[in-house]
């Protein structure tokens, strides 16, 4: 069995830890986990990426066209990653656009909200979520990372238990655990 | 601590791996310069030290962020002949710097283990270039390991000081980005806690002519010895069946295993880990049970150019492709998407891939909100002629290539700003700043002050201050009074050194404060001479941690002229337009309240309500 989730967003969105709270609770179900994250420069409001693969993987990278879900917590970033995920796969986003700041003095171009979910849904299934309004209702905006989880989870993406991904972010929270764990019940609700 | 647990498994970097490696090993002395993709090796033994002594234990190591590469080897070659078990980290271009010590230091051997840690950053995610370092295991002659994930740089480190101490040289371990920064499922074995105190007896350690041309040989002998152990190392070995080989190092492996799993492929595969001296004979053996060889590595044909030697010295008559084969080339990291089609092609499989058809704006990373050194850009760019040179250094600062303040107009390396900052001022005459940041110029960028200010270079130094290393993840540098280990250190103060070598013309000025920092820039370059200027407040996100409480900042619509000015030439990222009018987002805003002093109509104001 090979499983690969690709966790997308801007820097400072909380993408790695994200895919942190995944790959341990992969391993709390006792699978074989890899994740790839590129530190650095990534943090300094660039685009960041991060992939968590388990079962029988090796490699940190995504084999094009494989991952069974893009998780997005920025909708162009779910678009720029759009390779990544199989058709069969599905995008999970949420819809609140942040503008890289060198389009507001004339570099490059922020597409519609429209366009891109567009060019998503010609790839592949496609899920959107307000999850800046979901994460203020848990009580903080940055525990939108965790909301994408929540959906993520009740999309039954990978078989990772529930309990599994609670006690993940338990561990890895500590003294925010408790809010973050209303996100994740928040984002598990916004799925229909 | 979880870092410190014993007997289980759990998922760490491939740099927490070798860290944890060496604290099983019985590490003893560890030393570095921070730099990506390799910092977080040190980062986790000063994380392991200021906890333990938190809790009132002395760590069995001791541990420093050294002011450079060279001097973080020299510390800890002074250690490893002391019989000590020594770990020094680095990134790539890191060893350029240590590497004046490193190719003696191979000459003059070592007693403990010593592995130094080279982390190579194919495809320049967070360098300046994408440089080799198998290389320098051939160039200094020395011992090579090279692992393909966590796990096995845990098992490699432990066995790389066991190795050194056996071959009495210090063993590189060389890791990529890909192995650096995954993470992976690593077995957590017992910690050595016990304390040693070295030991020094003298010996021909004194390089002068006569003592080197009697340890050269002796080097080769060693080596000699290490090409034995490769070829018995467990780090190198087969797998597969086929009449198709596959040589592969590093990262590489593992989309090599893929890729033949998901095309349903057969071929024998040589994993090499242990790649300098390489494994002459079980290469050769190898070659002649195959019909053809394909060879998967990144970057340099190192493998490649060697394997090819060993087929001709042993007349073996193999085809071997590498570089230029398929979509493999010398340039940038491989991914699944390069080798999986390779492979294809190598083994007459279909495979079609979808080509990225969708170009999508990048993102590229910029200076925080609230950066202070996008405040002294500001300041700069309002006072300097339109034609300033401005050559930059190594950090976050670098980004001010982008627009729209491109103060930064030429770069090599770590305390290539001063150097450079010289040669600009006497061949052009035009006006140079340099602009360097605070780590970097302990690092590098004394040696050239002192050039400059030797020879009359005039031209002015911006040093920016933010008392950190922030760019690698705020590591503590020479300036700082607590240092890596959480031990109370001496801070170096930068003005009081510069003036203290004799530079005539130092202010030191907050760059929050535009008036006073345009002011003092106006001076440093109506200065005839050397001048610097001292930009000095905390980075930002160290500001914000210390801070208690949130302030945030808003354009008042009534006021806003819409003139831009916040936008187009400040250009903090926390500025937007919506329709025709300008926001702050309040999610991004850091509260610096730089934007006040920027706005003409005096249209920004505190925010009475802090969003969550």
């Amino acid at each position: 069995m090979k499983a690969s989730i690709l966790f997308a967003g801007v820097g400072g969105q909380g993408v790695i830890t994200a895919a942190s709270i995944m790959a341990s609770a992969a391993l709390k179900d006792g699978y074989n986990v890899v994740m790839s994250e590129l530190h650095g420069m990534a943090q300094r409001g660039g685009d960041v990426k991060c992939a968590v693969r388990i079962g029988d993987v090796l490699s940190p990278i995504i084999p094009p066209g494989t991952a069974k879900a893009i998780v997005a917590l920025e909708p162009l970033e779910a678009l720029r990653n759009i390779e990544a995920v199989s058709k069969n796969g599905l995008v999970i986003t949420d819809i609140n656009p942040i503008y890289p700041p060198l389009t507001s003095i004339g570099i490059g171009r922020y597409p519609s909200l429209d366009e891109i979910f567009g060019e998503i849904e010609k790839h592949c299934k496609l899920v959107k979520i307000d999850a800046n309004e979901i994460a203020r209702k848990a009580g903080s905006i940055l525990t939108k990372n965790v909301v994408m989880l929540g959906a993520l989870h009740s999309l039954k993406v990978l078989p990772i238990k529930r309990g599994s991904i609670i006690e993940a972010i338990k561990e890895l929270l500590h003294k925010h655990a408790e809010i973050n764990i209303k996100a994740f019940e928040l984002g598990e609700k916004a799925i229909p | 601590m979880n870092l410190l647990e014993e007997n289980k498994k759990a998922i760490l970097l491939g740099n927490e791996a070798i860290a944890r490696g060496a604290i099983e090993a019985g590490l003893d002395f560890a030393t570095t310069y921070p730099g990506t993709p390799a910092s977080e090796i040190a980062d986790t033994l000063s994380i392991i030290a200021r906890e333990m002594k938190r809790a009132g234990k002395e760590p069995p190591f001791y541990f420093e962020y050294s002011v450079n590469e060279k001097v973080a080897l020299e510390m800890a070659a002074a250690a490893a002949i002391s019989g000590l078990r020594a770990l020094t980290s680095m990134k790539h271009v890191g060893m350029n710097v240590a590497s004046d010590a490193l190719m003696t230091y191979a000459y003059v051997g070592c007693k403990g283990g010593h592995v130094i840690v080279t982390g190579d950053d194919p495809s320049c995610h967070s360098s300046q270039n994408e440089q080799d370092n198998r290389q320098y295991a051939k160039f200094a002659s020395l011992p090579m390991l090279e692992p393909s994930s966590p796990a096995e740089a845990k098992e490699m480190i432990m066995e790389a000081f066991e190795l050194s101490e056996k071959l009495s040289l210090p063993v590189i371990l060389r890791e990529t980005t890909r192995v650096a920064h995954t993470r992976g499922v690593v077995e957590l074995g017992k910690i050595d806690w016990s304390h040693r105190k070295g030991n020094f007896e003298r010996g021909d350690y004194v390089t002068v002519p006569d003592v080197a041309r009697k340890l050269h040989p002796i080097l080769l002998e060693k080596m000699e010895r290490a090409k034995e152990m490769a070829e018995k190392s467990r780090f190198n070995f087969i797998e597969g069946e086929g009449s198709a080989g596959i040589i592969t190092s590093g990262v590489a492996y593992n989309y090599v295993k893929e890729a033949i799993d998901d095309l349903n492929g057969k071929a024998k595969i040589l994993k090499l880990g242990f790649t300098n001296p390489l494994p002459e004979k079980m290469i050769a053996d190898f070659l002649k049970k195959v019909e053809k060889v394909l060879i998967v590595e990144e970057l340099e044909p190192y493998l490649e150019e060697q394997i090819k030697k060993i087929a001709y010295e042993n007349n073996i008559d193999v085809k071997i492709y590498g570089k230029g084969y398929g979509k493999f080339s010398r340039i940038y990291e491989y991914t699944p998407a390069i080798v999986y089609p390779t492979i294809a092609e190598f083994l007459g499989i279909e495979y079609e891939i979808e080509e990225a058809k969708i170009k999508v704006t990048p993102r590229p990373p910029i200076l925080c909100p609230g950066c202070p050194h996008r405040a002294t850009y500001y300041a700069v760019k309002q006072v300097a002629p339109p034609d300033t040179i401005y050559p930059t250094d190594i950090g976050c600062y670098t980004l001010g290539l982008l627009p729209p303040y491109k103060t930064a107009d030429f770069l090599l390396c770590m305390g290539s700003s001063v150097g450079s900052g010289g040669g600009f001022a006497m061949a052009t005459k035009k006006k140079v700043i340099s602009f360097i940041g605070d780590s970097t110029f302990f690092h590098a960028g004394l040696p050239a002050l002192i050039n400059a200010l030797h020879h009359n270079h005039n031209f002015t130094i911006a040093i920016l201050d933010n008392s950190t290393t922030a760019m690698t993840g705020h590591q503590p540098h020479p300036g700082n009074n607590i240092d890596g280990m959480g031990n109370e250190a001496t801070p170096i103060d930068i003005a009081s050194l510069v003036k203290g070598m004799g530079v005539k013309h130092v202010e030191v000025v907050n760059p929050y404060n535009l008036k006073a920092t345009k002011e003092a820039f106006k001076r440093a370059l109506e200065y005839d001479g050397l001048s610097v200027v001292v930009a000095k407040a905390p980075c930002i996100l160290l500001d914000l941690k210390r801070r208690k409480k949130r302030i945030t900042f808003e354009v008042v619509q009534e006021k806003c002229t819409g003139c831009n000015e916040c936008i187009n030439n400040f250009a903090c990222p926390a500025f937007y337009r919506e329709g025709d009018k300008i926001k702050i987002n309040d999610a991004l805003c850091t509260g610096c309240g730089f934007c006040v002093q920027v706005c003409p109509e005096g249209a920004i104001r505190r925010r009475m309500e802090v969003g969550k």
